[in-house]
């Protein structure tokens, strides 16, 4: 009587769990031992699911954190949403690219403007993308990029995301060691790479002491202007090191920046008249030269005037920048790659590619030695070196390959091993030592990465308040990750979970990147972007970020034939048309083509492309955007909306007559 | 009957004494007709009408908001969808009711403020047209709609797809991929409000003053 009673209860029970279940989870009851079954179908470990869980995004919610990522030589940057490690876009630099329009009618000129002594030069080398920043913290508002081919800047505003400046750099190519921000963005720093004479002119090898040059720039960013302003940057001379990468101070280092320097052997190759190669020559001696530089010193010297103007641009030569005091060097592990300073600015990391160490310059050592003069001697060019003892706080043994830093909230360091392909875990001492269970300055824990990894991107992990969460390794090699694709292989960047202490670090999401080649990368709490969703009004010009004059206006469409032979055509577009969609012209033309998208939806953005011409132009909601060209060929070309923009896309198009002669 | 045209239609006066001794009797009127001209000049700068429209590319929806005097909300946005069924720009409807609007609402006000001072059944013929002033604002509306809807452009790209229809001014309604959700704004809520107000304001008044003209006829004037 009892037991039956209890067992009538027991299935009482469970038929209200069924039906809970069935009312919670909706029509389909999935319970977590479907979760199992599909598990086990496919061969996955809890520690599959695990990360499954952490990194999945369901339809319709959002990323916490976005990554700007550089793309090598495609010339763009890519923004990738974590933990989900979609990739959401990429943005248009250096490199054309036709679903942006860039450089097919639309920013061409901003294009030109980088143009290596005016040769048309249509592809980049992006390497360190920089946000800005206000006391040391991302603020949203700018992202800078470098060139490395050509020594190029890119600036691009955050509230578009569009590119809105490239600088070219007056005085030499190359500038691996850029971009990087001073805490409030009032410099942004493109460090050089490969010694050149000034303006690259011609000058042999064999003068390479004597007239190769090594040099850092300052760009002013007039914030704003959303600009560099050129007229107020400087440049200061360097050895003919390769200057490399570099960051700047903050906290207590505010003030001055960081500079790593490679081929400090001054190795110039010559392989077929039998010399040793660079990578041996410049590998020879046992440490390179870390560049101290105090930037605000160096602001007050060029505004005092002391620069000497060369290729139009202003240049505190290397004489001056010892005798004002502005510039130290201090031997490092030879052939580094990564100088990072801590979220504090009391200590500076370096990792030498060749050297199996972390060093660990004390910035308070640092200054102790510049004021009491506690110098080892002075390099070939004059440039004083503080003693090596007297300035590092600790050298860690990581692992082979170091190369760079980042930083936890917690008082850890992150660092990439590119010959072990593995990122390693270690403690920070001084300040950053409290409440955790490892003793400081120590290895932690290495997790093994897949494989040969170069950057590292820590969540805000190079700011003064760095989030930790995510590390995401940006592996220069995948072989086996992903489906063969042909002999070229994706990049493989893999999201690292570092919420926990300790050896709990795991490898949660592989992303192959299979369109370009990113290399450092820097992650940003998504809500502290500001993005326009549509142009702020219609008839808006990005380029001013404000309405333009000559943006045609709904009911003011028309074609303007020029007394000097030049046409504009003043159209609007919105779905599904194009008005006007007849635009007769004669061959020989020169047609200024205005067009301003009206619409004011999300993401109502149509496509132009003109057939022959070579344009293709995106405008999004309320932009204006302007093509010029001249209408050489006679004929009949359908130009057309290439968005599938509406139901009725495929009937938004015109015709573009152009009249023989 | 004697005296003025003016006395017969503001009727008898209350004394400064009757006035004291039946606050209550001869207040509430007044103070019911303040209260409504309060509600109407306040529904002025409120919304009158919503129309919210669903589709499945519009996950926020489309939201259209009637003022007495103006359209607000994604009115383009809805043109621009409107053109492909050759619907007119919502702006050309009820232009002169959006012109006058404010007029109107001024009008009503004065015509209240006078009813204050009229004594006989007269301050009905100038609270009526306000009182139904909510109901012809709907059937307006629905005359609007029903014009815009049946009045399509032959022209226009899905005319072939999208016959003539009356779209719904209050309630829900649909076309193509979107449900259409109309509802009344709170302006047009305190309106309806004000008209309650003003019909109670005509039974305390008839209550107060009803007796009052009665006795001036039964004694033959003043």
């Amino acid at each position: 009587m009892l037991s039956t009673s209890r067992s009538r209860y027991r299935a009482g029970l469970v038929s209200m769990f069924c039906v809970a279940g069935l009312c919670c989870s909706g029509v389909l009851a999935q319970t977590m031992r479907d979760v199992e079954a599909v598990a086990r179908e496919r061969g996955l470990s809890t520690a599959d699911l695990m990360a499954a869980a952490k990194t999945f995004v369901p339809s319709g919610e959002k990323d916490e954190y976005i990554m700007f990522a550089s793309s090598g030589h495609a010339g763009h940057v890519f923004a990738i949403g974590l933990p989900s490690m979609r990739l959401l876009r990429s943005i248009a630099v250096f490199t054309p690219e036709s679903w942006q329009g860039w450089g097919f009618g639309v920013g061409d000129d901003i294009l030109a403007e980088g143009f290596p002594a005016g040769k048309p030069n249509l592809w980049g080398d992006t390497h360190h993308p920089a946000l800005s920043e206000t006391n040391g913290d991302y603020d949203g508002e700018w992202l800078f990029i470098n060139d490395k081919v050509n020594g190029r800047v890119g600036v691009i505003d955050l509230r578009d995301w569009e590119t809105k400046q490239i600088l070219k750099n007056p005085l030499t190519l190359s500038n691996h060691g850029g971009t990087f921000v001073t805490p409030n963005t009032e410099y942004i720093i493109e460090g050089g790479h490969f010694a050149l004479p000034w303006g690259i002119e011609h000058v042999p090898i064999d003068r390479y002491k004597e007239e190769y040059k090594g040099s850092v720039t300052l760009w002013k960013f007039d914030r704003r202007r959303g600009r560099i302003d050129k007229d107020q940057s400087f440049a200061i001379e360097l050895p003919p090191y390769w200057q490399d990468l570099s960051d700047a101070g903050k906290g207590v280092s505010d003030g001055y920046f960081f500079m790593n320097s490679l081929n400090t052997e001054l190795a110039t190759g010559g392989t077929l008249e039998g010399k040793p190669p660079i990578e041996a020559g410049a590998s020879r001696n046992a440490t390179d030269f870390l560049h101290i530089i105090n930037w605000k010193k160096a602001e007050e010297v060029y505004k005092a005037g002391k620069v000497k103007v060369i290729e139009g641009f202003p240049v505190i030569t290397l004489e001056t920048a010892v005798a004002e005091n502005l510039l130290h060097i201090t031997p490092e592990p030879r052939s580094p790659h990564g100088v990072d300073v801590a979220p504090k600015g009391d200590f500076i990391v370096v990792s030498g590619k060749l050297d199996p160490h972390v060093t660990i310059y004390s910035f308070e050592k640092i200054k102790r030695a510049i004021d009491n003069k506690t110098f080892s001697g002075a390099d070939a060019f004059g440039v004083p070196i503080l003693d090596f003892d007297s300035v590092v706080e600790a050298r860690i043994e990581v692992g082979l390959g170091p190369l760079h830093t980042q930083f936890g909230p917690d008082g850890y360091a992150y660092t990439s091993l590119y010959l072990d392909s593995a990122v390693a875990r270690w403690t920070l001492g001084g300040s950053y030592a409290t409440g955790r269970r490892e003793p400081s300055w120590t290895l932690v824990h290495k997790t093994p990465v897949q494989y040969n990894v170069g950057h590292i991107a820590v969540a805000e992990g190079d700011t003064v308040n760095p989030d930790g969460k995510y590390l995401v390794s940006l592996n220069k090699w995948s072989v086996d990750r992903f489906l063969p694709t042909g002999p070229l292989l994706p990049q493989n960047l893999q999201l690292i979970d570092i919420s926990g202490s300790g050896t709990n670090m795991p490898v949660i999401y592989d992303m192959p990147m299979g369109v370009g080649e990113p290399h450092y990368a820097q992650i940003i709490k998504a809500d502290k972007l500001k993005s326009w969703t549509v142009y702020p009004q219609v008839g808006w010009d990005p380029h001013t970020q404000n309405i333009h004059p000559m943006a045609p206006k709904r009911g003011n469409e028309r074609i303007q034939r020029n007394d000097d032979g030049t046409v504009d055509v003043y159209m609007t577009v919105i779905r599904s048309h194009f008005k006007p969609d007849h635009i007769t012209v004669k061959q020989g033309d020169r047609v200024r083509w205005h067009m301003t998208n009206l619409e004011r939806a999300v993401d109502a953005t149509h496509g132009f492309g003109v057939p022959m011409f070579n344009i293709t132009a995106s405008l999004e909601p309320g932009e204006y955007v302007m093509v010029e060209f001249t209408a050489d060929t006679p004929g009949t070309f359908p130009f057309y909306c290439t968005e599938f923009c509406s139901a009725l896309h495929l009937e938004m198009m015109g015709y573009l007559f152009v009249e023989p002669k | 009957m004697s005296g003025t045209l003016r006395d017969r239609i503001l009727g008898p006066r209350v004394t400064p004494i009757m006035a004291r001794t039946h606050s209550l009797r001869f207040g509430t009127p007044g103070i019911l007709l303040l209260v409504a001209r309060v509600l109407l000049l306040v529904s002025l700068f409120l919304p009158y009408w919503h129309m919210e429209l669903q589709a499945p590319q519009y996950p926020d929806g489309l939201h259209m908001t009637a003022y007495l005097n103006s359209l607000s909300g994604d009115v383009a946005e809805i043109d621009g969808l409107n053109h492909y069924i050759g619907m007119r720009s919502l702006y050309e409807a009820a232009q002169f009711e959006r012109t006058v609007g404010v007029f109107v609402m001024i009008a009503f006000v004065v015509m209240l403020e006078l009813a204050a001072y009229i004594h006989t059944r007269w301050a009905v013929l100038l609270v009526a047209p306000v009182v139904f002033f909510p109901i012809v604002f709907l059937i307006d509306l629905q005359l609007w709609m029903r014009h815009f809807g049946l009045n399509l452009d032959p022209d226009a790209p899905l005319s072939s797809a999208v016959k003539p229809f009356v779209p719904t001014a209050l309630g829900k309604g649909g076309i193509g991929q979107f449900v259409t959700i109309a509802t009344p704004g709170i302006g047009l809520y305190l309106a309806c409000g004000a008209s309650l107000v003003l019909i109670a304001a005509l039974f305390f008044h008839r209550r107060a003053y009803l007796p009052l003209v009665r006795a001036q006829a039964a004694s033959g004037g003043a």
